[in-house]
C-alpha cells in the first residue's frame, strides 16, 4: 500500500511536470537533516561490527551502516554521531529517540519486531551463537558441556538460546551472566568460566582479545539462527525505507560489479540501466526517498558496496577473520543468502 | 471554605480575594490541580507514545515464560518458570546481599570505629588508613577489585583448596556440605527455642532482682552458654541426624553441596569494607561526642572500665549514632544494585536488566524496581526510627 502511494504520487506529480518527484515525508528524516548528523546507536566495542579503531574512528559492517545513510543524505559518511551502548540498554535508546538507527548487532526476532516498537530493515551478517572453549579441557562438541559454568553477557538472545539448548539436550549449566563485554571476557579468560557464549561472528572477534588466542577454540555446533540487522523506530516507515534502500542498494552494487573504485566510470559510461537506475542517472529514485537522486552513488563513492564492507571489516584479511565464501553471508549468486531486492 | 467565611456574621467582611486564608486555600488548590495535570500529562504522553510505537504495556508480563536461567537462586527456578518468580528470585537475592551486609558491616564498622580511638599509636593510625583509603574509592572499583581478585587468584575447580569441615573453594564459589535433615532432628530446634526463651526470662529475672536488691547475675554470659550448649546436647542425644552431601568434582565442576559463588563474595566483601569505613567513623564520631565528664563521673563512682563504655558511653552514643547509621544501612541496600557489574543476580540485574531487555516494557519495570527499594529502605528507616527513639535521650 505504502509503495503504491509512493508511486502513485510520483507518478501524478511527474505528469503533473512540477519538475520533482514528490518524496513521503519523515520526522526523523527531517530532525536529522536539521540537526546535520545521523544518531546512530552502535555497540561499545565489538570488533568487526562496530568499534573505534586506534585513531579513535568508528569501524565495522555496523558502523557502514550508519555512514552508508549518512551518505546517502548528506554526501559525506562522517556525519553520524555514534552512541556507543550496552546490549541493556540499547533498545530503550531507540524507543526514546535518543538514536535514530540501532545497528548494533541484533538479532531480529518477532518480539523485537512486534513487542519493542521496533523495524528491521534488513540483515547485514547473518549469525549464529556458538561456544568458546579453552582447548586443554579436551571438549570437541557443546554436547560434552554437561555441568559447565557458562559466561554470557546479559539482556540478549543469547542468553535465551543457551537456557533453551541445555534445556532441550537435558544438561545442566551455572550460567555467570555480566554486563557489559569487556567484564564477560576478562571472567572467561581469569577462568570463571570453561564457556564463553555469544554469537560466532562475535567468539571470532573476542578471541583476537584474549592474551592468547591459540588457546582458545570455538565449537561446531551452531545452536541458533541469529539474523543481524539495524532497526528503526516503528511509525516512520520512510525512515525504515531509507535504510532499508540503503542497505539494499550496497548489495545491489555489489551484484552488478559496482565498487568504489569504478562507480565514477560505470556513472559516466555504463549503459546497463540497473547501473543508471542505481547511480541517479535515469530516474528518480533517490528523490522518491525523499533524498538525492545521487543518493546511492555517494554510499557507493564513499562507503563502498557490501562486499567491500565486508571485506574490509570481518573478512579473511582482517583479523576478526570470518572467511565469506560458502557461508549464509556470500551473495545468493554464490550459494548464501545475501540478496537484494531490486533498486528500481 | 468560602462558605464557612460567609456565615460568619461579620460587620466588616473584606472581599474574597483581600482574605489572606481565602487566598492561601486558592492558590495551594491551583498548586495542586497544576502537579496533578501535569502528572497526567507525562503519563498521558507516554501511553500515547507507547501506542502508536505499538509497544505493549501493562503487567500481563509477569505471568509469561522467562525462558532464561538465573545462576544463583535462594527459591527453586527454572528457564520455564514465569517472569514474576525471576522477579522474586532477584528480589530474595537483593534482600539476602543486603540483611548478611548490613550486619557484617556493623560488627566491622564498630570494631574500626572503636579501635580508631584506641590508645595503641599503630591501632589507631592503621584504623585511620583503612577508613580513608575504603570511603574514598569508588564502591565500583573495589567490586571489581575484589572479583577480579577472587577469580584470578583462587584455583580452579581442579585445584579446589580444601578447608576445614569439608568446605571446599575455588574460582567457582565457595561449596559447603549440604545437609539433608533426618527424622529426629526437629529435637534440636524446638530445644533452640525453648533456650531463648528461657535465657530472656532470665534476664529480665536478673534485671529485676539487680534493681531489687542491687546484687548482679551474669546473665547475658549464662544465657549465651544455654542458647549454645543445650541445642548441641540435643542434637548429640538424639544421635546426631543429620547426613551431609559433601561436594565433589565431576565433570567441569564440583557437584553436590551448597555454593556461594565468587560474584556474591565479591560483591559482599565490597559492601561491607566500604560502609565499614562509614560506619566507623559514625561510631567514633558518637563515642566522642558523649563528653569526657561521663567517663570521669562513672569511674569517681567505681565502675569497671567495661562496665564504663556498656552502660555509660554506649547508650549515650547509640542516640547520636543511629541517625547516621541508618543512611548507612540504606545506602549499602541500594549500592547492592551495582551487582550487575559482577554478574550477581540481584533485583536490578534480574528485573531491571533481563527481564527488561526481553519484554522491552521498561516504564512498568523500572517502576516497579523503584517501588521495591522504596519499600525496602522505608522499611529499614522504619525499623531504625523505632529503634532510636528507644535509645534516645528520656528526658524528665
Amino acid at each position: 500500500m505504502k509503495k503504491l502511494n509512493i508511486l502513485a504520487a510520483g507518478a501524478a506529480f511527474t505528469f503533473a511536470a512540477v519538475g520533482a518527484a514528490q518524496a513521503q515525508t519523515s520526522p526523523t528524516l527531517e530532525a536529522t537533516k536539521q540537526r546535520g548528523q545521523v544518531n546512530c546507536i552502535v555497540s561499545e566495542a565489538t570488533a568487526g561490527f562496530s568499534s573505534p579503531d586506534d585513531k579513535g574512528v568508528w569501524r565495522g559492517i555496523d558502523v557502514d551502516v550508519c555512514r552508508a545513510v549518512s551518505s546517502a543524505i548528506f554526501g559525506s559518511p562522517d556525519k553520524v554521531k555514534f552512541i556507543p551502548t550496552t546490549s541493556k540498554v540499547r533498545f530503550t535508546a531507540l524507543q526514546s529517540g535518543e538514536g535514530d538507527i540501532l545497528s548494533r548487532n541484533t538479532t531480529w526476532t518477532l518480539v523485537r519486531d512486534v513487542n519493542l516498537g521496533f523495524e528491521f530493515t534488513g540483515v547485514t551478517f547473518y549469525d549464529g551463537q556458538g561456544f568458546m572453549v579453552r582447548k586443554s579441557l579436551g571438549v570437541k562438541s557443546a554436547k560434552e558441556l554437561d555441568g559447565a559454568s557458562v559466561c554470557v553477557s546479559t539482556g540478549t538472545t543469547t542468553e535465551l538460546n543457551l537456557a533453551d539448548y541445555f534445556r532441550a539436550n537435558n544438561m545442566k549449566y551455572n550460567g555467570v551472566v555480566i554486563e557489559g563485554a569487556d567484564a564477560i571476557i576478562k571472567a572467561y579468560e581469569s577462568g570463571r568460566c570453561d564457556v564463553y557464549t555469544t554469537d560466532k561472528s562475535g567468539l571470532a572477534g573476542d578471541r583476537t582479545k584474549l592474551s592468547a588466542p591459540d588457546e582458545h577454540m570455538i565449537l561446531p555446533e551452531t545452536i541458533s539462527k541469529e539474523p543481524l540487522g539495524p532497526s528503526v523506530r516503528h511509525g516512520d516507515q520512510a525512515w525504515g525505507d531509507i535504510v532499508r534502500w540503503v542497505q539494499y542498494a550496497m548489495i545491489e552494487a555489489e551484484e552488478y560489479g559496482v565498487t568504489s573504485a569504478n562507480v565514477d566510470d560505470l556513472k559516466a559510461n555504463s549503459t546497463n540501466p540497473v547501473h543508471r537506475r542505481l547511480l541517479g542517472v535515469e530516474g528518480d529514485l533517490g528523490k522518491m526517498l525523499g533524498l538525492s537522486n545521487d543518493w546511492a552513488y555517494n554510499v557507493i563513492k564513499q562507503v563502498g558496496n557490501y562486499g567491500e564492507s565486508y571485506e574490509r571489516n570481518v573478512g579473511p584479511s582482517t583479523r576478526v577473520n570470518i572467511p565469506r565464501e560458502g557461508s549464509p553471508n556470500a551473495l545468493w549468486t554464490k550459494g548464501g543468502l545475501i540478496y537484494a531486492i531490486p533498486v528500481r | 471554605m468560602a462558605t464557612d467565611v460567609k456565615d460568619e456574621p461579620q460587620p466588616v467582611r473584606p472581599n474574597i480575594w483581600n482574605d489572606a486564608r481565602a487566598r492561601a486555600v486558592f492558590l495551594q488548590i491551583i498548586m495542586v490541580i497544576l502537579v496533578v495535570a501535569g502528572f497526567a500529562y507525562i503519563a498521558d504522553n507516554a501511553i500515547t507514545n507507547l501506542r502508536r510505537l505499538n509497544i505493549s504495556t501493562g503487567f500481563g508480563f509477569l505471568g509469561t515464560t522467562a525462558s532464561f536461567d538465573i545462576g544463583f537462586t535462594l527459591i527453586s527456578y527454572s528457564a520455564a518458570s514465569t517472569y514474576g518468580r525471576a522477579f522474586l528470585v532477584g528480589l530474595l537475592n537483593t534482600l539476602f546481599i543486603s540483611s548478611i551486609g548490613v550486619v557484617l558491616a556493623t560488627i566491622l564498622g564498630f570494631t574500626v570505629g572503636v579501635l580508631r580511638l584506641s590508645n595503641n599509636w599503630l591501632i589507631s593510625k592503621l584504623m585511620g588508613a583503612y577508613v580513608e583509603i575504603m570511603r574514598n574509592i569508588p564502591l565500583l572499583l573495589q567490586i571489581f577489585f575484589w572479583y577480579f581478585v577472587i577469580i584470578n587468584t583462587v584455583p580452579g575447580p581442579r585445584g579446589s583448596l580444601a578447608l576445614p569441615l569439608g568446605v571446599m573453594l575455588n574460582n567457582r564459589g565457595l561449596y559447603s556440605p549440604d545437609p539433608t535433615f533426618l527424622p529426629g532432628f526437629s529435637a534440636t530446634p524446638i530445644v533452640l527455642i525453648l533456650a531463648i526463651i528461657g535465657s530472656i526470662i532470665l534476664h529480665r529475672w536478673s534485671r529485676k532482682r539487680q534493681e531489687a536488691t542491687g546484687q548482679h547475675f551474669p546473665s547475658i554470659l549464662t544465657g549465651l552458654g544455654m542458647i549454645v550448649c543445650l541445642p548441641v546436647i540435643a542434637f548429640l542425644v538424639t544421635g546426631k541426624p543429620v547426613s551431609w552431601t559433601f561436594p565433589e568434582l565431576r565433570g567441569f565442576n564440583l557437584q553436590g553441596g551448597v555454593q556461594l559463588p565468587p560474584e556474591f563474595v565479591a560483591l559482599l566483601m565490597a559492601l561491607v569494607i566500604y560502609s565499614s569505613a562509614f560506619i566507623g567513623e559514625i561510631v567514633r564520631a558518637g563515642i566522642l561526642a558523649v563528653s569526657k565528664g561521663q567517663t570521669e563521673a562513672a569511674y569517681s563512682l567505681g565502675l569497671k572500665p567495661s562496665f564504663t563504655l556498656r552502660l555509660v558511653i554506649i547508650p549515650q552514643a547509640l542516640r547520636i549514632i543511629v541517625p547516621p547509621l541508618t543512611s548507612q544501612y540504606l545506602n549499602l541496600t541500594k549500592n547492592s544494585s551495582l551487582a550487575a557489574a559482577v554478574g550477581y543476580p540481584d533485583l536490578v540485574h534480574i528485573f531491571a536488566g533481563t527481564t527488561l531487555n526481553q519484554t522491552g516494557q521498561a516504564i512498568e519495570i523500572i517502576f516497579i524496581t523503584m517501588m521495591v527499594y522504596l519499600t525496602i529502605s522505608l522499611s529499614i528507616s522504619a525499623f531504625m526510627n523505632w529503634y532510636n527513639q528507644r535509645v534516645a535521650l528520656v528526658e524528665r
